[in-house]
């Protein structure tokens, strides 16, 4: 079947996909978005955490057939999303642009020379990225509490992180970085 | 596999009847593993999220009308003054991108006795809607399980609504699990005391082939209440009645060994979980108790 959806913005269309076929499965395989990781595959782990018309999800537990006609944002998209939501305005994340996006920049230790979110950028400072698996639903599902709560307890970041496995980092470095970005979030205010 | 992609309630309804076999998804906490694991091909696969009906909840006088597919996050948010069982509940499934998508309509079809909600609905009191082209039906609560994963719905129905009484008095729900998130019930227990008729209604989660009631620990401790004027004087409830309570809910499983726990260590956890719940429910009770007298 084929299903048409906007990822990043952009209207995409996603052809020949089987019915039972999981939206993280179109993102990787289909369109070739593979920031969104395929792990557990049983919503257990949230590496493959996604916006769905703006709330976070497991795309695993999505199928495809569901987003038709959806809002979805990836991890590609992320940092064009926050540039949007500080500057208020939107023109999306094209298809060619979110498959080369890649932390390099001219240094990928430092994320210098990348446009990318204040979330991901404080991921890179606080030291919190390790084998970097569970990175991008950390980062996806971190910049959507930001977004709702903008001044978050301890509680409360580990209450949003929940459903997100890390197996390197023992989390403080993750509780860092969050930690890092509200507080830079507020400094712009 | 073909994907039914329903606008609405009526086209459901319809497309079921159509294709019996077909595997109604919502939130695709359960289903979408089966099929991600191999372990399920329907023929079918009849998507709820275009079913608007099913996302709304309207609160009544007595009771709560819940959409099958209103998302456990609502229900946590929206819903803790009329349904504090169920929204203490809602709030241990998972984590929140599950509890984004999932819904109580989705616990109810699977009907794993694991599933989260079926104590607290059990001890609040509820009734499922189920419709079909051939007409609606309400299922009472405890005639909805009728065994391991199986429920009274119809090969052509669909489940709409849960009807759930509002809480008329202090409601708990405590669950065992090796972390707060992610966690699939070892056991749980909900609890839910109505001081309008003077009951105490309980509900087991994980420990038997269904979620079950505590029938004769309810029936004990109704007595006991009653006959020691608790409901009125408001006083702490003797620990011998607590006791007894506990060890009458640990009877009431009929639990298994499985990789989550031991039946030996289900039993216990479920006694100890039904004194406690009962403790916190009834120092709540008594502290409005206290206060309404203090008004008067």
């Amino acid at each position: 079947m084929r299903v048409n959806f906007t990822v990043n913005g952009r209207p995409q269309e996603a052809d020949d996909v089987w019915e039972g076929e999981s939206l993280l499965y179109v993102l990787r395989e289909r369109l070739g978005l593979p920031g969104s990781k395929n792990a557990c595959e049983q919503g257990e782990c949230g590496s493959c955490t996604v916006r769905l018309d703006g709330v976070p999800v497991c795309s695993c537990l999505v199928a495809a057939g569901q987003v038709e006609g959806r809002d979805v944002v990836t991890v590609e998209g992320l940092a064009e999303h926050a540039r949007q939501r500080s500057c208020g305005d939107a023109h999306g994340t094209a298809l060619d642009e979110a498959r080369g996006r890649q932390a390099q920049g001219t240094d990928s230790q430092t994320g210098e020379g990348t446009e990318l979110a204040p979330i991901q950028q404080a991921f890179i400072d606080a030291g919190a990225v390790q084998c970097g698996f569970c990175t991008p639903g950390l980062l996806v599902a971190a910049d959507e509490m930001l977004e709702r709560n903008p001044d978050p307890t301890d509680a409360d970041i580990r209450e949003a992180l929940s459903g997100n496995l890390c197996r390197c980092t023992g989390y403080e470095k993750i509780m860092d970085a969050v930690r890092l970005a509200a507080a830079r979030q507020q400094e712009a205010v | 596999m073909d994907f039914l992609r329903p606008a609405s309630w009526e086209e459901a309804l319809a497309a079921k009847a159509e294709h019996p076999t077909a595997v109604p998804i919502a939130g695709g906490t359960d289903v979408m593993v089966e099929i991600n694991f191999d372990h399920r091909r329907p023929e079918y696969l009849l998507d709820l999220n275009r079913v608007g009906d099913l996302y709304e909840w309207e609160v009544g006088e007595d009771s709560v009308r819940l959409g099958a597919s209103v998302p456990y996050t609502t229900i946590m948010e929206r819903l803790r003054a009329e349904l504090p069982g169920l929204a203490l509940a809602s709030h241990t499934v998972a984590s929140p991108q599950i509890r984004n998508r999932g819904g109580v309509g989705g616990n109810l079809g699977t009907a794993s006795p694991a599933g989260d909600a079926h104590p607290a609905l059990l001890a609040a009191g509820a009734e499922v809607e189920v419709e079909s082209v051939r007409g609606s039906r309400r299922i009472p609560i405890d005639a909805f399980y009728t065994g391991v994963k199986r429920n009274a719905l119809a090969a052509d129905e669909l489940i709409k609504y849960v009807h759930i009484d509002k809480a008329d008095g202090p409601q708990q729900f405590s669950k065992v699990g090796t972390r707060n998130a992610m966690v699939i019930a070892v056991c749980a227990f909900g609890l839910a005391l109505h001081p309008s008729t003077r009951t105490v209604r309980t509900g087991i989660g994980s420990a038997a082939p269904t979620p079950v009631r505590a029938k004769a620990a309810e029936e004990f401790l109704n007595a006991a209440l009653e006959e020691g004027g608790f409901w009125d004087n408001g006083k702490i409830i003797t620990p011998s009645v607590a006791k007894q309570f506990a060890e009458l809910c640990s009877g009431a499983c009929n639990p298994i060994d499985d990789v989550r726990g031991t039946a030996s260590y289900r039993r216990h956890a479920v006694g100890v979980m039904a004194r406690r719940t009962l403790t916190w429910a009834w120092e709540s009770y008594r502290g409005t108790a206290a206060r309404s007298e203090g008004a008067a």
